[in-house]
């Protein structure tokens, strides 16, 4: 990889194209079904997707409303009526010689999406300032800055095939698996202006995607693909440079931010060379680190669109568009406001469990149920125990459901378990290594925790009266230990602390141990 | 026994009573088939073997207890458009020559539930461009009354079968006047549907907002009957109506008074040959005769019509030819040295002058600068010509007209005259542009300005009835009182 000098004298302007392919259960078009896990190549398609003659699309409906339910999401103005319209060009991916897309009415626009960025907010620059006097910018609860990406459009469209080049053969393969699959199309305004942003709003974006229910929005899967255009120009500069560079084949956010930044610095070097980058598409190269040139199928291409007539004009009455907005779940911006404000927990972890649509779900299960432990038990701390519980929905258990490809809601581990564990260790009746031991059981085997408890022996010793005699025992055993101790050997304390529980063959509660002891010894 | 040019009606009775099976029915026409039409080139493809197992299975319909399907056990032709599962379909190109569809299109599917016989697929204009059948990659048909002239285009295969009895109907489709003009040149009855009655889905497309199939028969009853069975919603064709489809032939009438026929002047138009003219106003007396009211109307957009159809086809036509890129199925030329010489080779190779001439139109009008300045500016002129008609239909109920200008045309004036197509479908083609449902009936003859003819009487003429959108027993009704009193649709030629 080639390395750039940093600069400061050049600021990126990047605007987003991203096709998010719907999660509906069959094609854009045709009743073939969409399955982005098929492998065994040309197996979902019929008539309709290879385009035979005399075939005609229809458009399906769940795909319609998977479309509109991310518009609304996205705060886009969703017109009364919308329609489709044929985009020509040949390549063998695209079986009919056009794909059908929305031109100049696309089904929803005029959008935007808040991201919370973490810049000083001198450094954000001129635009940001002048968005705020607009009152776009604020600040948000965590204490970044909120700043406002516009989303132009966001169109339906199909999906194109793919392209197989076998190595050192003379001819090529054409997989018809993905053509005709339900796309949406989202670009934004070109107004993002960092890697940093553009990592942040990819995954704002695929949350609120992910949240909604329309799509599986994997990177990786190419359920979720992204394309940046990069250009670069002088800080206080407010029109858009001559030129832009698309970069594709970003298949992970990180990537997205490194592709990004390489386009920065890559420009910034031309431009302080005198020269002016070239109009181009590149890809990412993820192995080398950089972006390279790629031949552009498209270039100065004149697609022809008119309106498809074998589709007709769709119409959404004002009942269908209402009834849609009450359906909006809640969103990953209110429900990081609201696990902020309700849990307090930490903004990272916040951050992660939002992230994470399905974890943040069963996280608010195991409070649900700390919460029934509250109406009838004494003595618990709830914030403590909720802080805890979100500690091992984040660590433990992530890491196992991750080993294993799974969500929590797929587990062994239903949510009334797990705030279980979390007050018996609240309330000392298990180590927090013992607790490690019976989670993994429940992982494995499912379970109430407490008969897991039972079960392997973990009781943990907390009473009084039992340590008391063991510690008794252990000083009158180790009079050369306590007198070192007496004399300041500090250490000679966890020795001893170590001897009892030993003698509680490791049951005992280790901060019960501590306290008796170190009184004994003073006293 | 004699099968040829008996009605649909006919011979449901003679099967019904078992007075021919429908083995004996399709030997029949198989027969006819193979001695007359290396004359007429109606059919590019005879799929005898199908015919008779399917004419064997009507058979064993028709032999257990109940009610047979009207269409039970009855041939037919199919325009080479229908996709047909398992049997070639070449839309009389060479890009399609070794096609075979992997599914039937719906209208198919639906014969196919009556147990109807297929016996073939007729040939057409290639990819039903043109008005004579000259454009096929398999030779033009020929007039069933005169071997030297056009059957009509570009359902002329279907035209021609019928017209020279080698099956009882056949499946048509209408862009702009392909099932009217060539009935009205072969001296049968056809029905061209309201836009959206009948489903277009597994027809070849042409032009996707004009496209409509239809058939072509004896009598405008047979038609009704046909409207029955082909009609109706179909969820795989999205443009299809929701209208209920009606009992079209129970609820068909031969009283027309209380009916108001209008006369649109610009239908009757500069260059039109005297007989037509002469035979048209006389069947409109029999039709004062039956009780209707003539009432004299003025259509002015009509001249515009030729004109919008000749952006809107072609740029439908360019895209929905966009397809037959010799990469999934049809012709590919043998050894392209990249992908771009495949695309050029095997279009170049694949498609005809005709269609070549439509791509390269309707490609010009849609590119980036002329979009606006045609393709827009002719959908908004389409919009006046439907506002139009909706307009007059307010104060008739049907309009009658001729069919076409003249009576058919020579062999070869087609390929001599690029704008031929335009001047044979003028009277057609702005009612396909409003969708309008329409048919042509025979009522009677007349010389030809271009030279003799065998028959002394001269060559059939084609009276034109057009309903409002979705008014199709309006027209069949006017239609049958008109074969009731005239029995110009039993004259067949001497073959």
């Amino acid at each position: 990889m080639k390395n750039f000098e940093p600069s400061n004298e050049y600021k990126p302007v990047i605007g987003f194209e991203i096709h998010v392919e719907l999660a509906t259960k069959s094609k854009m078009f045709s009743p073939a079904p969409f399955n982005p896990d098929e492998t065994n190549p040309n197996t979902n398609i019929d008539e309709i997707v290879t385009a035979q003659p005399g075939t005609l699309p229809v458009a399906n409906k769940e795909a319609i409303r998977l479309a509109a339910l991310v518009g609304l999401a996205l705060n886009c103005q969703i017109d009364e009526w919308s329609k489709f319209d044929r985009k020509h060009y040949f390549y063998p991916d695209l079986p009919k010689g056009y794909q059908i897309s929305q031109y100049d009415q696309p089904i929803s626009k005029n959008g935007y999406l808040d991201i919370e960025i973490l810049g000083d907010i001198s450094d954000v620059g001129a635009d940001l300032i002048r968005q705020s006097e607009e009152g776009k910018m604020g600040s948000s609860p965590t204490g970044k800055h909120i700043k406002r990406i516009g989303i132009t459009r966001a169109h339906l469209e199909e999906d194109a095939g793919k392209n197989v080049h076998p190595d050192g053969l003379p001819y090529s393969l054409v997989d018809y698996n993905r053509a005709g699959c339900a796309l949406l199309e989202i670009v934004t305004e070109p107004e993002i202006e960092s890697g940093e942003e553009a990592r942040v709003f990819l995954q704002e974006l695929r949350n609120i995607v992910r949240y909604v229910g329309a799509s599986s929005a994997d990177m990786e899967k190419g359920t979720m693909r992204v394309e940046p255009n990069i250009s670069v120009r002088k800080p206080g500069e407010t029109t858009l440079p001559k030129y832009k560079v698309e970069v594709k084949n970003i298949n992970s956010f990180k990537f997205a931010e490194a592709a990004i930044n390489y386009e920065i610095a890559r420009q910034t070097e031309i431009l302080k060379e005198g020269g002016i980058p070239k109009q181009v598409t590149m890809g990412w190269n993820e192995k080398q680190g950089v972006t390279v040139e790629q031949r552009s199928k498209e270039e100065a291409n004149d697609y022809r669109y008119f309106p498809d007539p074998d589709l007709p004009v769709l119409q959404f009455t004002q009942e269908y568009l209402s009834e849609l907005k009450r359906s909006l779940p809640e969103l990953p911006s209110q429900k990081r406001k609201r696990f902020l404000e309700e849990y307090g927990l930490p903004a990272i972890d916040v951050e992660n469990l939002i992230n994470w649509k399905e974890m943040a779900c069963y996280f608010e299960e195991v409070v649900s149920e700390i919460d029934e432990w509250m109406t009838q038990e004494q003595g618990l701390d709830r914030n403590q125990l909720i802080k805890s519980a979100a500690n091992w929905c984040l660590q433990d258990f992530s890491a196992l459901l991750n080993g294993s490809g799974m969500n929590p809601q797929e587990s062994n581990v239903v949510a009334e378990n797990l705030a279980e564990l979390m007050k018996l260790i609240q309330q000392g009746k298990i180590s927090s290594s013992a607790a490690k031991q019976v989670f993994k059981v429940m992982f494995e085997k499912g379970g109430e925790p407490s008969s897991i408890v039972e079960d392997l022996g973990l009781h943990q010793v907390s009473d009084e009266g039992a340590i008391s005699s063991v510690i008794d025992k252990v000083v009158a055993d180790n009079p050369k230990a306590v007198a070192d101790f007496k004399a300041g050997a500090e250490k000679s304390f966890g020795f001893l602390v170590g001897q009892a529980m030993k003698e509680l063959k490791g049951k005992g509660n280790p901060s019960v141990i501590n306290d008796l002891l170190r009184k004994k010894m003073q006293g | 026994m004699d099968f040829a040019f008996l009605t649909l009606t006919e011979l449901r009775e003679k099967l019904d009573k078992k007075e021919v099976s429908s083995v004996e029915l399709t030997k029949y026409f198989l027969e006819r088939i193979k001695n007359l039409d290396k004359d007429y080139n109606s059919f590019v493809t005879v799929t005898e073997e199908e015919a008779l197992k399917n004419a064997k299975d009507a058979d064993d319909f028709i032999s257990s207890p109940g009610e047979n399907p009207f269409l039970c056990g009855i041939p037919y032709a199919a325009k080479d458009l229908f996709c047909t599962k398992g049997i070639r379909t070449t839309a009389s190109s060479k890009i399609l020559d070794n096609y075979i569809p992997p599914y039937d299109s719906t209208v198919i599917k639906k014969l196919k539930d009556q147990k109807s016989v297929l016996l073939g697929k007729t040939n057409l204009d290639q990819f039903a461009h043109g008005s004579s059948t000259e454009t096929s990659a398999y030779g033009p048909s020929k007039n069933p009354w005169d071997k030297n002239r056009i059957p009509g285009g570009s359902s002329g295969g279907s035209s021609a079968a019928v017209g020279t009895g080698l099956s009882p109907w056949a499946l048509a489709t209408e862009t702009g006047g392909s099932i009217r003009q060539p009935s009205s040149l072969c001296g049968i009855s056809g029905w061209k549907p309201t836009y959206g009655r009948v489903s277009r889905y597994g027809i070849i497309a042409m032009g996707s907002s004009l496209d409509s199939p239809g058939a072509m028969a004896y009598s405008v009853e047979d038609l009704a009957h046909l409207a029955e069975i082909m009609s109706g919603r179909d969820e795989r064709d999205s443009t299809t109506g929701h209208a209920p489809v009606e009992e079209y032939a129970k609820k068909i009438s031969a009283d027309l008074h209380g009916v108001k026929i209008g006369i649109p002047k610009e239908y009757f138009v500069e260059g039109m040959e005297e007989g037509v003219r002469h035979r048209v106003m006389e069947a409109v007396k029999e039709l004062k005769k039956a009780g209707a009211e003539i009432v004299d109307v003025s259509l002015p957009n009509t001249k515009y019509g030729s004109l919008v159809y000749a952006i809107v086809a072609p740029s439908e036509i360019s895209s929905n030819l966009g397809r037959y890129d010799g990469i999934r199925y049809g012709h590919t030329v043998a050894n392209g040295k990249d992908l771009m010489e495949v695309y050029t080779k095997s279009r170049a190779e694949g498609f005809g002058d005709e269609a070549k001439r439509r791509i390269m139109t309707g490609t010009y009008v849609l590119s980036a600068g002329y979009y606006d300045a045609y393709y827009k500016k002719a959908q908004k002129v389409r919009r006046l010509i439907v506002n139009e008609f909706a307009e007059v239909f307010k104060q008739v109920d049907v309009l009658v007209c001729p069919s076409t200008p003249n009576v058919a045309p020579k062999l070869g004036k087609a390929a001599d005259d690029p704008l031929f197509g335009y001047i044979a479908d003028q009277l057609n083609i702005p009612g396909a542009l409003a969708g309008l449902p329409a048919l042509s009936i025979p009522c009677g003859f007349a010389r030809p300005s271009d030279g003799e003819t065998p028959s002394m009487d001269g060559l059939p003429v084609g009276l034109q009835i057009i309903g409002p959108q979705f008014g199709e027993q309006k027209i069949f009704n006017v239609g049958f009182a008109y074969q009731q009193l005239t029995d110009w649709h039993r004259k067949h030629p001497q073959i």
